[in-house]
Parts: C-alpha cells; sequence; structure tokens
C-alpha cells in the first residue's frame, strides 16, 4: 500500500482510522448508557435530552464544529478546565477531531443500540429478576448479551460517520496535515492544489470501499440482532 | 412455611383488597380473568409495589408498608414460572437452569440439579437452545430453572394455560410430585377447575379483587355456595380414594371412606391414593338404595347443605364417610326427594363420566 500511495496520503488515511476507533471507542459506553436511558426509563426533560442526542444530525456540521469550538477552544469553559486539570487539549490536534468525529457519530450510534434495548423483552428481564439477579447483573447476563449485535452495529455505523466527518472537524480544528488532515479533509486539499485530482481520486476510492464495507457489516450484524432475539 | 398475603391497591376501574395465608403445600389463586390473581401474585414476587400491604414467608417480611419495609425482587429468595416460559434465548437449557443458581446465598439448601432434572424429565434438552424446544419442554424448563434458584417460595401464574390437553396430561404429574416432594410453599394461579381439582391443597377463591372463599381444596370444591364462582358446569367435589385393583374388563376398582368406586382404566400401583373429581352434574342422587341400574358406583351418604338457585337448578352437598359430594339437581328433584340436611340418600355416579383428567394423585 504504501507504494501506492504518496506519504501525505497515507498519513491521512492512517490519520482517519486512528480517529475513528478513538472516537468510537471513547463514545461506545456513553452510547450504550444513553440508549438504554432513553429505550427503558421516563424522566423529566426526556424530550430535550432526546433532542440534544440527536441535534448534531440535524445541525449544519460547521455549526457543530463552531459550538464545539466556543466549548472546547483554549478559551472555551470545558476546553479551559480540561487544560487545566488534565492537560487535555483539543484544539489543532487529533483529539479535537476525535471528539468532533464522536459527537456527530454519537446520534448514529444510540440510534442503532437503542432499537435493540427496545426489541428486547422487558419480560425476560424480569424473569432474571425473579431468579435472584439485581439490576446490574440482569443487565450483564439478559440485556448486554442480546444487544450485543445492536451496539456492534452501533459501533460500526458510528465508525464510518467518524470517517466521513468534515464540517465540524475542519471547522473546529482545521486542517492540519498529520494531525487534523483526515481523509475527506486530504481530499479537500488535494482538489484546491493544481495535479491534486489523481491523489483526490486515489482517497475517494479508499472512501467509498470503507463506508461500503461498514454498511455491510452493520447490516450482517443488524440482521443477526433480530435472529438472537427471537431466539433462533 | 406459611406465606400469608395482605394487599390493597387501587387501578383505576379496579381495587384489589385480599388477605389470605398460604398453609405449605399448594395454593391456588382461583377466579376468572380480570379478578386480580396475577395482580397478587406479581405483587408477591415485587415486581408490583402495592400501595399498602404486608407479605411474608416463614419469618421472613418480604414487603410491609406500615413498617417501609419492601425488598426488590431479586432478593425475595423466590421461583416465579410464568405464562410464558419466559426463557433466555442466548442461554442454552443447562444454563437456563442454572442462571439462578449463582445468585442463590452460599449454602442456600436448593434441589439438587439431577434431582430436578429426572424429575422433569428434560436430561436430552441440556445442550439445545429454548427456540429448539417444544412448548411441553419449555415450560418444564422454567420450572426447573425457578426450583433450582432455591426458592423460599414458588409462585406460578398459569403455567399450563399456553399449552394443549396432551401437555397437560404430561406436565401435571410433575406439579403433583413437587407439591408433594418439595417443602416450599407453592402460589398457583389457574381458571381451570380441572388443575384445581388435581393440584390444589389450599384453594383461595377470588372475585373482582376481593377473597370469596378460602379453605382446603376439597372443602371449597365441595361447598354449594362457591360453586356459582367456579361455574356450574365445571363444579364438582373431590374425594379422595386408593386403588386397590385393577379388573379383567378394564376397570380399575378404587376404595374410598364410603365405599368402592369402578373407574375407567387407571394407570397407578395398587395401594397408590388418588383424588377423584366428581363433575355435580354428573351426580344423580336417590332416597332408596337403587336396584336394577347400570350405573356401577353407589355411594351411601347423608345430606349437609341445599343451596337452591334462582333459577330451576340446585346444588347438593352430601357427606358419604369423610369426603364431600356435589350433586347438581333440580328445585323440582330436590322437593320431590325432600332433601335437606340430615336426609339420608346415595349418590350414583356413571363409571364413564369419570375422565382420565380428573383422577390425579393425592
Amino acid at each position: 500500500m504504501p507504494s501506492l500511495l504518496s506519504p501525505e496520503e497515507w498519513q491521512a488515511l492512517v490519520l482517519s482510522v486512528k480517529v475513528g476507533l478513538v472516537a468510537t471507542l471513547v463514545s461506545l459506553p456513553f452510547a450504550v448508557g444513553m440508549a438504554v436511558l432513553l429505550a427503558r426509563h421516563a424522566f423529566p426533560g426526556k424530550q430535550i435530552v432526546n433532542g440534544l442526542v440527536y441535534l448534531p444530525l440535524v445541525l449544519p456540521p460547521v455549526v457543530t464544529g463552531y459550538l464545539l469550538l466556543l466549548t472546547f477552544g483554549r478559551h472555551g469553559p470545558v476546553g479551559a478546565l480540561l487544560e487545566r486539570t488534565f492537560g487535555i487539549v483539543f484544539i489543532f490536534r487529533w483529539t479535537g477531531a476525535a471528539l468532533a468525529s464522536a459527537v456527530m457519530g454519537f446520534p448514529l450510534m444510540v440510534r442503532a443500540i437503542r432499537l435493540a434495548v427496545e426489541a428486547v423483552d422487558p419480560r425476560l428481564e424480569q424473569a432474571a429478576s425473579t431468579l435472584g439477579a439485581s439490576r446490574g447483573w440482569v443487565f450483564l447476563t439478559v440485556t448486554l448479551p442480546l444487544i450485543l449485535p445492536g451496539i456492534l452495529a452501533g459501533a460500526i455505523l458510528g465508525f464510518a460517520r467518524a470517517l466521513s466527518e468534515f464540517g465540524a472537524t475542519i471547522t473546529f480544528v482545521s486542517n492540519i496535515p498529520g494531525q487534523t488532515q483526515t481523509l475527506p479533509l486530504a481530499i479537500y486539499s488535494f482538489l484546491q492544489v493544481p495535479g491534486g485530482d489523481a491523489a483526490a481520486l486515489r482517497l475517494v476510492v479508499i472512501s467509498i470501499v470503507l463506508a461500503m464495507a461498514a454498511l455491510i457489516a452493520s447490516e450482517v450484524l443488524g440482521a443477526r440482532v433480530a435472529r438472537r432475539i427471537a431466539g433462533r | 412455611m406459611t406465606l400469608t398475603v395482605a394487599l390493597r391497591h387501587a387501578f383505576p376501574g379496579f381495587t384489589l383488597d385480599v388477605a389470605f395465608e398460604a398453609p405449605p403445600g399448594l395454593t391456588v389463586l382461583f377466579g376468572r380473568s380480570g379478578s386480580g390473581k396475577t395482580t397478587v401474585v406479581n405483587a408477591v414476587a415485587g415486581l408490583l409495589r402495592p400501595q399498602a400491604g404486608r407479605v411474608t414467608v416463614g419469618p421472613r417480611v418480604l414487603c410491609d408498608t406500615a413498617a417501609r419495609i419492601w425488598l426488590p425482587p431479586h432478593r425475595r429468595r423466590m421461583g416465579y414460572v410464568f405464562q410464558e416460559a419466559r426463557l433466555f434465548p442466548h442461554l442454552t437449557v443447562r444454563q437456563n437452569l442454572t442462571y439462578g443458581r449463582r445468585f442463590a446465598p452460599r449454602g442456600a439448601a436448593g434441589a439438587p440439579f439431577d434431582a430436578v432434572i429426572d424429575m422433569l424429565g428434560i436430561a436430552a434438552l441440556l445442550d439445545r437452545p429454548p427456540a429448539a424446544l417444544s412448548g411441553g419442554e419449555k415450560s418444564r424448563v422454567a420450572i426447573g430453572r425457578a426450583l433450582l434458584s432455591a426458592p423460599e417460595l414458588l409462585l406460578m401464574d398459569e403455567p399450563l394455560a399456553a399449552l394443549d390437553e396432551a401437555r397437560k396430561d404430561e406436565i401435571l404429574p410433575y406439579l403433583e410430585r413437587l407439591r408433594d416432594e418439595t417443602r416450599v410453599p407453592i402460589l398457583y394461579v389457574s381458571h381451570s377447575v380441572a388443575e384445581v381439582a388435581r393440584l390444589a391443597t389450599t384453594v383461595v377463591l377470588l372475585q373482582a379483587g376481593r377473597v370469596a372463599r378460602i379453605g382446603p381444596a376439597a372443602e371449597v370444591l365441595a361447598d354449594p355456595a362457591a360453586a356459582h364462582a367456579i361455574g356450574l358446569r365445571e363444579a364438582g367435589a373431590v374425594i379422595t380414594a386408593r386403588l386397590i385393583g385393577q379388573e379383567d374388563d378394564g376397570l380399575s376398582v378404587l376404595e374410598t371412606s364410603a365405599g368402592r368406586l369402578y373407574l375407567p382404566r387407571v394407570d397407578a400401583a395398587r395401594g397408590t391414593p388418588l383424588r377423584v373429581r366428581i363433575h355435580a352434574q354428573d351426580v344423580i342422587l336417590s332416597r332408596a338404595a337403587p336396584v336394577g341400574l347400570s350405573a356401577l358406583n353407589v355411594l351411601p351418604g347423608v345430606v349437609e347443605a341445599v343451596r337452591l338457585g334462582e333459577g330451576p337448578g340446585a346444588l347438593v352437598q352430601m357427606r358419604s364417610g369423610g369426603d364431600l359430594i356435589l350433586a347438581r339437581l333440580t328445585r323440582r328433584s330436590v322437593q320431590a326427594l325432600g332433601l335437606a340436611p340430615g336426609v339420608e340418600c346415595h349418590a350414583i355416579v356413571k363409571t364413564v363420566s369419570v375422565g382420565r383428567g380428573d383422577i390425579g394423585g393425592v
């Protein structure tokens, strides 16, 4: 592969995968928690929480990126706090690209996992509690195994979304090769310079292959969740 | 151990207000749908939090709203067999069966695995997924799963309701053995008189959220006053008997406290105690000892109670030896025969009116 791609292109691909993996893995537990919360619990302000989760799906990505900049930038309330206490900096770093990707992929992950949670028969969880399992054990031994394919499908969707993230990333952390220049940003950059078409096209093909693979994997796993819950 | 239940809970349009005590053995909560049976069981299980109430099993208090005691379901040490088996689809039969075991307290005297597997006849199913089981097999696994969690109380909500007659016949003997071989109290929801007649030690008759009648099964089933709630066509007493012989013509001879009963072939060993349900509408009463009659069973006795219906019907309770028999007659016959408490008469029961499902173990 390295011979097929220039070092710059290769760097963008590796960075994209790294950003996608970190964004997905770090946000996955939160997505599972949010999905269970939204699927199984009634609480005041649920509609607002629901709306906030899905907001990045409908907002222009540039708006999301700008809001991230305001919140997590050096002088943003959260960004300043994180830098002071943990030394974590998002702005102009690959961690910022991962944060932007995580925020953009979160609604898709929550949605896939929430559907899986809603497909679990609560009467099975009740049965587990009558057999002596506390809430935590019920979740670990009944709910989690039954929604596992849904979680995997959600993770793949989130990962694919991270690979395609553009607007929020460029607004939030700019377009810095080796730091925040993921595949879509690299394609954009190549298209801005004369003679960059060939490189852009190569990256386009790679993007299509990655996205298709993720979608197919998601479909296959989605079918498995249905089978598993039907007990076949 | 005895289970005591006192509950009050108001739903929109329905108020549950019950109090009863279930002695060891199998207590059937009996009543029409909507009478509150499942609600009671769910409150005992902790799946419903009653507005007021107290539930105890032996010395343990599961719920006492006055004392603000509330044990969540997983700390109640019960086995609950639901109407649908509710087996975990992602686990094998064996994993389903042992699921409750890991949550039982260390040293809890649970039933031994092999004994339960044997009793329920599910040894061949252990490595299968639940989806590969028939309805009857699922029910048996669900019963086994509840038993193996080392419960101090067994709750069963119409465990046979989803099954056809053949499957019911397959499982009823297991439930009889369960009642006789385990010491945990069993609270069993049913709207089938056949199940009550075969299984119940105690019957709690529920009507519109209240206890209409409670007592030993033989008494409640032979009570003319309860017959209406049970259903007149279904009403009938249960008498205890012992198998004493098999005749060459295919009949079995049973001994009761009042005399011999000839019934269609019962497959059991000589000496086996049995309970026999005699439908009230299949009983004929006669003042004089009948002669020249095709019916083989004539049990002498004394009328205990007469209850005239609003229509043409009447119910007569007769004591015959140590057992009670219920007969459904017309008011006209009651008058013509002069039936009243204390009057001697004979109950005539056709052999073929007693079906296989009417005979069960004691």
